[in-house]
């Protein structure tokens, strides 16, 4: 027997599964972005061991599926006798999984601040911490913008592959429907559309601060 | 305060940037750090600032050793070649800078940074673009903003680099009598490191010629172009004629040709028929007409350059100075008078010459 769903109904759940998408994805983003400025300022610390150590962190997450991070996580934790929801599981890995790459994003940045700015502001005087904070971040950041942005697309698709792990999101949402429905093509291009919507905006809005930085550098 | 370096040595690789350098800067006197790219004057010049760290040897500031001092606390001003502002404040924050970041027991009010900066970007000839953005000024402003910058934080020594390397022709020539009258104003002690001799010459109170690591001369710059120490020296600053011989008799012989002696005697010390370079400088050679006689080293005008008050001669050596080119300048009443023309053969005899032994020839 087969239930029917009206249009109305099947966007009504979409939706619902589109909250938890975009929680996922801002959770792990601001907490990603938190931890990825702790592991740019150990990636570039004068200490040799916080700079290997930042670079296998990095080195692992961006060398292995962000799925079986999510499944070292769920299943490694739980085998350590630690319950972990799906929920907590999702947000702990992407937001790794987002520290690695935003830390390495942001490098790049301090990295492209010319060797004069760093020389200049040492000639005035400065400490390390008040050359970052005053006249390499504040530069690094202008740079950093669009990729950041950029990437955060990288992270809302990225949270699809939680549904794995049976954490009810977007893309959770429509292979319940499909399976309730037996419309896969109708419901997975919702989600496709869903995913589009959520995306195609940051992706203009990166490509506009693109634009408007570079002319004003 | 003076500046003292003690046998710096520095080595990049395989490359000796530096080979045992010892120099003195005296309190007060704007030095240029003269050379051909990679001879090493950016290197002292990084090695004196402390952004750079000398293999061995000392760096010693009003005779203290500093060699260990982080840049920051050397209180040295540097001026990048590339100015290196900041490009996220203005121009008012850039030079305030120095002083906003001081501790703050040492920090000045903000009122009292308002008055300095104001009158550095006066100093500077700048204060109408106090609001700007470094991306909005030309070059030379820049330069200039860097140079109110470095100023701002009182350092006991200024150091430039290359300061108007990037800078056009014009405004290169303006800035330099600017750099020399600000140094009369101030008088702190200052090096600057420039591969323009004519720059060199013109700003510095003494210049420091270097090449290959080395120190080659030191003196005012009448000293260094007058009395070159080294053939270097004497090929580096200004228009120079080589003639290629050996030492017969304590003259110079080019080909079977005698190179006259003018009115210096040359009193050669060298070996009978050692290979020797003579020096002359293009207003230091006559011409004479005519092939005959046993004056001065025989030549072909290939060129005659007229257009100002002086006229440029070129000519192409023969017989024993075959291959060899010169240039000669005369007035142009000079060249009237002597009727030259081009292709004609005439004998050039030096009124100044000096010989340097031809190393490894």
């Amino acid at each position: 027997m087969t239930v029917e769903f009206s249009l109305w109904a099947l966007l009504q759940s979409l939706a619902d599964g589109a909250k938890w998408t975009v929680a996922l994805s801002a959770l792990a983003f601001l907490f990603g972005g938190a931890t990825g400025l702790l592991i740019l300022f150990a990636r570039m610390s004068r200490s040799r061991l916080l700079r290997q150590a930042t670079r296998v962190y990095i080195e692992v997450f961006q060398g292995t599926p962000l799925l079986m991070q999510l499944f070292l996580i769920f299943f490694g934790l739980s085998l350590a006798g630690l319950e972990v929801s799906p929920w907590l599981a999702a947000a702990v890995g992407l937001t790794l999984f987002s520290s690695a790459y935003l830390a390495e994003i942001w490098r790049g940045c301090v990295e492209a601040v010319p060797r004069g700015q760093w020389e200049a502001s040492s000639s005035l005087a400065m400490s390390y911490l008040e050359q970052m904070r005053h006249v390499i971040l504040p530069q690094a950041l202008r740079l950093a913008i669009a990729p950041t942005v950029g990437f955060s697309v990288q992270v809302i698709k990225g949270t699809a592959v939680a549904s794995i792990i049976g954490f009810i999101e977007l893309t959770k949402t429509g292979s319940m429907l499909a399976n309730a429905t037996f419309q896969p093509f109708l419901i997975y291009g919702l989600v496709a559309a869903s995913y589009f919507l959520l995306c195609y905006p940051l992706s203009l809005y990166a490509q506009y601060l693109e634009r408007k930085l570079h002319v004003s550098r | 305060m003076s500046i003292e370096v003690r046998n710096i040595r520095k080595q990049f690789g395989s490359f000796t940037a530096l080979d045992d350098v010892s120099l003195d800067f005296p309190t007060g006197e704007l030095v240029a750090l003269l050379g051909p790219s990679g001879c090493g004057k950016t290197t002292l010049l990084r090695i004196i600032a402390g952004l750079e760290s000398a293999d061995s040897g000392s760096v010693l500031l009003e005779g203290e050793d500093a060699s260990h001092t982080h840049v920051r606390e050397r209180q040295v001003g540097f001026v990048f070649q590339h100015y290196a502002l900041f490009r996220h404040m203005s121009v008012f924050d850039n030079v305030a800078f120095g002083l906003r970041v001081k501790p703050r027991k040492e920090r000045p009010s903000e009122a009292v940074i308002r008055k300095k900066v104001h009158e550095l970007l006066e100093l500077v000839q700048l204060d109408w673009l106090a609001d700007r953005f470094p991306a909005q000024l030309s070059g030379g402003q820049r330069q200039r903003i860097a140079l109110a910058r470095a100023l701002a934080v009182e350092p006991r020594v200024l150091l430039l680099d290359e300061p108007f390397g990037a800078l056009d022709a014009k405004v290169r020539k303006e800035l330099r009598r600017w750099l020399r009258r600000l140094h009369d104003e101030l008088h702190i002690t200052s090096i600057f490191v420039t591969h323009d001799q004519e720059e060199a010459l013109e700003v510095a109170d003494r210049v420091v010629l270097m090449d290959h690591g080395h120190v080659e001369q030191i003196g005012t710059p009448e000293e260094v172009y007058r009395h070159p120490a080294t053939p270097f020296v004497y090929g580096f600053l200004g228009a120079v004629n080589h003639f290629h011989g050996r030492a017969e008799d304590g003259q110079v012989r080019v080909g079977e040709d005698l190179l006259h002696r003018g009115q210096d005697a040359l009193a050669l010390t060298l070996d009978q028929g050692a290979p020797v370079v003579a020096f002359a400088r293009p207003h230091e050679l006559d011409i004479l007409p005519g092939e005959a006689g046993n004056l001065g080293v025989a030549a072909k005008i290939s060129r005659i350059l007229a257009f100002g008050v002086t006229a440029r001669i070129e000519l192409d050596g023969v017989n024993g100075s075959s291959g060899q080119h010169f240039e000669v300048e005369l007035t142009r009443e000079q060249v009237e008078r002597q009727g030259l023309a081009e292709g004609q053969p005439v004998r050039l005899v030096p009124s100044r010459l000096k010989v340097f032994e031809q190393k490894g020839a």
